[in-house]
């Protein structure tokens, strides 16, 4: 193809991620190194039947014509980074001479809200992940050994948790583990307590959290199973079965083997989708146990005041974040291609 | 002959039925649970003295004289005008849709007939874009928005979500378009067309089942979207996610979570229909990218 036809067909979808993947990208880098002007503070003296008095007063104008100069803001550097919201620079290193042990040095560190976040997040992504596999495997060897006229209702009612909106798909579960709800009155039963509320006990919302992610992401990973496991070859199978494999062997060294491509395809689309972790903790209301990356970002944006330069630098560690994760990835694609 | 690798012991094939047996109660019961308890008042649908209440409508019974009840569904269109929202979520999807849809075959087409390295740059790009999550760039967005009036307005969140579709619909289109013979448009160039006219002659009449499919997703994507819209867009101009979530910050207190749950019931409901007519389409998407790699 002509290097100007290509330019030519490509230049409305480029064009489109230029303008609102890259430039912001840009946009918030630069505002993650500005914050916003402080106000024009001038000093004025009252003078009554009684003496001069001086008071200060906030000069709007003054303020306005600054923000108006430079609408970025104030240059801060790397300020933003450093502060107790985010990196927390100055409250690790306090923590770190005073922390008897490396137990409590962690511990200390999850009250800081940026680590606290960045622990959930991980966490949430490195268990969910795995166990999404697990069972998204297990549900694909278990409809593949249904009766065929039942696998269309079984993959039906499978999809459903995957394609349902994931805020709403999080509230429907979060209604039922209500203490009033049905999930929740059997948790008190068996636990043998009334008073059991997975609101607010935190090991308990982050199980419910990190259910919720593999109830969501389980379909996805069954349905590329299930599309494996029909191509997996007869012939080889059945030369196994000859040869005396047992169940265990065949799978073992026949079925999985043909499925790993798949799973590391699928591992690394619900490692890219799982750090993203957000809605459940809106919808959960989880704020006080448990709070990732993106629900920083929204609660910084969201609200009266827009912390934009505190958002934008949780952004740039969420990006860099992600590319760290994906750099094994993006490595192995690019020895692949200059080995082509 | 298929039967050999199949053959299963009973105790196997049992252990396999109970594990299907809980898949699916997992799966679908949460749906059918919320769909029957939404007819429901409050006091039914969140039981404190029996479960079986929910079941039953006891207090709906006591309370609207009947056991099912719509009031929930009426608080939410009528009273709260998620009517409006639904609107405007037909609205972003359809344009959504349809405009991802152009942009991705013109760019999906050409990645795919093209053997230049930037070719490979670009979808390495693009897997970066679609691996960020969305939230990040909206605080790139909010100041240029503000100071050019664009904030809060439908066509701008059509716009950003064609953008954020677009790394993934290129993805899609690509693989689908290299199953397309090049033989096809070759021998129509060869013909006397040029690469637009072949692409409009002979390729645009079979690409349909792959545009369809990606065209699945693209609306999956900007009907599901909750961290772009509920930044972007002014409280009229609310699709229906970010309106189901105001209504848990707002009317959780005045007792009216009915109208959540009547409103979530709604928008699951297309979702319900989408699957149902289109889950031949789904599943093939869904594996398209996997089996190949």
């Amino acid at each position: 193809m002509k290097h100007k036809t290509f330019f030519w067909f490509v230049l409305p979808s480029v064009l489109a991620m230029l303008l609102f993947i890259a430039f912001p990208i840009v946009s918030v880098v630069l505002q993650s190194l500005h914050v916003s002007h402080e106000q024009v503070i001038v000093q004025v003296e009252n003078c009554g039947p009684f003496g001069c008095t001086q008071s200060t007063k906030i000069d709007t104008q003054a303020t306005e014509a600054l923000r108006a100069a430079q609408p970025l803001g104030r240059w801060a550097g790397l300020s933003t980074y450093l502060d107790r919201g985010h990196l927390a620079v100055a409250e690790v290193a306090a923590e770190w001479r005073n922390a008897a042990s490396m137990g409590e040095f962690l511990g200390r560190l999850t009250n800081l809200p940026f680590y606290n976040a960045m622990f959930f997040t991980l966490s949430y992504t490195f268990i969910v992940t795995p166990l999404t596999l697990i069972f998204g495997f297990a549900i694909a060897v278990a409809v593949n050994s249904a009766a065929k006229s039942l696998r269309g209702p079984l993959i039906f009612f499978t999809l459903l948790p995957m394609i349902v909106t994931p805020l709403v798909g999080s509230l429907i579960l979060f209604w039922m583990v209500d203490a009033r709800g049905i999930f929740g009155a059997a948790l008190q039963w068996a636990a043998g307590d009334p008073n059991l509320s997975v609101k607010a006990s935190t090991p308990l919302m982050w199980i419910m959290l990190m259910v919720y992610g593999v109830w969501h992401a389980a379909p996805f990973a069954f349905i590329v199973y299930y599309a494996g496991l029909q191509t997996v070859n007869k012939e080889t199978l059945e030369a196994a079965v000859v040869d005396g494999a047992s169940r265990w062997e065949r799978i073992r060294y026949v079925v999985l083997p043909h499925l790993l491509p798949l799973t590391t395809f699928i591992a690394l689309i619900q490692l890219m989708d799982n750090f993203r972790v957000f809605e459940p903790i809106v919808s959960f209301s989880a704020q006080a146990h448990a709070t990732s990356l993106s629900w920083a970002i929204y609660n910084d944006l969201g609200g009266e005041t827009r912390q934009l330069s505190s958002a934008a630098a949780t952004s740039v560690l969420t990006i860099i974040g992600i590319a760290i994760l994906l750099s094994p990835v993006l490595v192995r694609t690019w020895r692949d291609f200059s080995r082509k | 002959m298929s039967t050999i690798g199949q053959r299963q012991p009973v105790s196997l094939r049992l252990f396999a039925i109970g594990f299907l047996a809980f898949w699916m109660l997992i799966a679908a019961f949460p749906f059918l649970w919320t769909l029957w308890g939404s007819f429901k008042v409050e006091g039914d649908f969140f039981s404190k003295a029996n479960w079986a209440n929910a079941v039953f409508g006891v207090l709906t019974q006591s309370e609207t004289g009947g056991t099912f009840t719509g009031t929930g569904y009426e608080g939410a269109w009528v009273q709260e005008q998620f009517w409006r929202a639904a609107f405007n979520t037909t609205l972003v999807c359809l344009f959504v849709v349809t405009i991802s849809l152009t942009l991705g075959t013109l760019g999906g087409y050409a990645l795919s007939r093209s053997t230049e390295r930037y070719t490979f740059w670009l979808l390495i790009i693009a897997l970066i874009f679609r691996a960020m999550p969305p939230i990040t760039l909206v605080s790139g967005y909010l100041p240029v928005f503000f100071e050019w009036n664009l904030w809060g307005h439908l066509p701008t969140a059509i716009i950003v979500l064609v953008a954020i579709n677009q790394p993934f619909t290129l993805w899609m289109l690509h693989s689908f378009f290299k199953n397309i013979p090049q033989d096809l448009d070759e021998s129509a160039m060869v013909d006397g067309c040029n690469r637009f006219q072949a692409f409009r002659r002979v390729i645009i009449p079979v690409m349909w089942p792959g545009v369809i499919t990606t065209g699945l997703f693209s609306f999956l994507l900007a009907y599901n979207d909750f961290a772009v819209t509920a930044m972007i867009l002014s409280k009229e101009n609310q699709t229906m996610v970010p309106k189901i979530a105001s209504f848990l910050g707002t009317t959780q207190t005045k007792g009216n979570v009915m109208f959540a749950v009547a409103s979530v019931v709604s928008a699951t409901a297309p979702l319900f229909m989408l699957i149902m007519f289109f889950q031949r389409q789904i599943v093939s998407g869904l594996t398209a990218g996997a089996v190949k790699g």
